[in-house]
């Protein structure tokens, strides 16, 4: 069973739909009793890193999420979601993330020159390394939106695009993986993904 | 980088995807769900969805068709046609929309894009407009190209921009169903004074008219026909792929 963190943030309708699509089980709850019997997890989210990070810290999903991952179940971040798995954003101000992966997300906008913000649209991924949620991704286009990134020459990043600047397409640490750009959005290739994930065995 | 986006427009009336009169005059209608699958399988890199039904009734009949396309068909969707308030934006979103469109709306609420922005971030809202040429100026009109606002179409643009659209769908009154390609000269102006996303409607009538659209307006990101596509006029594989061969960048 996959637990998909529900904590407020984002519209959770495509996701949820995608997963059943692909056949996967999976369960949306802020319980732990519920997500205690789930050996996977997706975070959502769009919006405010801030606000964000704010509403996991109070609703102890925070320190739910950081034993689950100690404990060596997968966690899967999306777009926001994967903001989070980094120690922290400079999206107006700094804040902290869930501190999974060693890094700092930035705004695109001091990057990118006349480019537009947010980048809003389908991308090619470059696969740098073997990632169990990569198979056949390389050069394949994902959707993304959003206006703040993590570094794509970063340690912890395992597939970019470019954007005026190497944007982190797909990064992991162990068991911690996320995905800026929108996998239940992205067409078949982004369903592959999903189902990598679901299907990942560490 | 980022690749320009073909998008094929879909209005529904009554669950139904109306689409248009073709050359023999014959309005022709198809089942919605397998249209998407269509142009899902053709490539496509989003989806719009404008509500034309007519009375309030029927309304449900557009969310149930949005759910059934959002439960199988996994890129973009955007959702126009109709949206006045806030609860409107609610309702598609919770069927699977990813973007709502505001046309009419906005133009009676001002503060519409503010608030939907503020709630649902910038990205959710788009902006749409229907510009046409009065006196040599750009102007935008309402209740679908009838009323003239007398509101300028690039002071809207921008004021949009500024109120929160992530978006912009902007279409020319003046090129729509002519088939002569898109209103370069109006789109040019338009992509100059915003930096959101600009998306070009109105007058697509062959491949090559998305080929100069792209060329001539490098800030347009993306191309939006209706009846073209839905007549197989022009398949969203063989404009892709020409495109390609021109040096635009697509998703194959």
């Amino acid at each position: 069973m996959l637990g998909v963190i529900d904590y407020g943030v984002g519209n959770l309708f495509s996701l949820t739909a995608s997963l059943r699509f692909i056949g996967c089980d999976a369960v949306v709850s802020k319980d732990p009793s519920v997500l205690d019997g789930c050996d996977r997890f997706i975070l959502p989210g769009v919006g405010a890193f801030a606000d964000a990070a704010e509403k996991l810290r109070s609703t102890g999903l925070d320190e739910y999420l950081k034993n689950a991952v100690k404990s060596g179940k997968p966690l899967l971040g999306i777009c926001l979601g994967m903001q989070l798995l980094f120690s922290e954003s400079y999206e107006y101000g700094v804040h902290k993330g869930l501190g999974f992966i060693d890094g700092a997300v930035l705004p695109l906008a001091d990057k990118v020159g006349s480019l537009k913000i947010p980048q809003m649209g389908w991308n090619k991924l470059l696969v740098k390394r073997e990632n169990p949620l990569l198979k056949e991704a390389d050069g394949e286009y994902f959707y993304y939106v959003h206006s703040y990134f993590a570094d794509g020459d970063g340690e912890y990043c395992d597939a970019y695009s470019t954007y005026g600047v190497n944007v982190a397409g797909v990064v992991r640490k162990d068991n911690v993986f996320g995905t800026q750009f929108h996998p239940e959005k992205s067409g078949k290739a982004g369903l592959k993904i999903l189902r990598s994930f679901s299907e990942v065995n560490l | 980088m980022v690749t320009k986006r073909i998008i094929p427009c879909l209005d529904v009336r009554d669950g139904r995807v109306v689409k248009g009169t073709n050359f023999l005059g014959i309005k022709d209608v198809e089942d919605p769900v397998s249209l998407a699958s269509f142009y899902n399988e053709s490539g496509a890199d989003e989806l719009v969805f404008y509500d034309i039904t007519a009375s309030y009734e029927k309304r449900n009949l557009f969310t149930d068709v949005l759910k059934s396309v959002a439960e199988q068909i996994f890129i973009p969707l955007t959702v126009g046609g109709g949206i006045n308030t806030l609860s409107d934006f609610d309702r598609v979103l919770k069927c699977g929309a990813d973007k709502v469109s505001v046309n009419s709306g906005a133009i009676k609420n001002p503060s519409l894009i503010e608030d939907a922005a503020r709630l649902y971030g910038n990205q959710c809202v788009v902006l749409s407009m229907d510009v046409k040429r009065v006196d040599g100026v750009f102007r935008i009109f309402s209740h679908g190209g009838r009323i003239d606002t007398g509101i300028d179409a690039l002071e809207w643009a921008k004021r949009g921009e500024e109120s929160g659209a992530g978006e912009l769908v902007v279409n020319s009154i003046d090129t729509d169903g002519v088939k002569r390609g898109f209103d370069l000269e109006m789109l040019e102006k338009i992509c100059k004074t915003v930096n959101i996303p600009v998306i070009a409607s109105g007058g697509a009538g062959k491949k090559e008219d998305f080929y100069e659209l792209f060329d001539k307006v490098k800030g347009v990101d993306a191309g939006l026909a209706a009846s073209i596509f839905h007549f197989r006029e022009v398949l969203i594989p063989d404009l892709k792929r020409y495109l390609v061969s021109k040096n635009i960048e697509m998703r194959l």
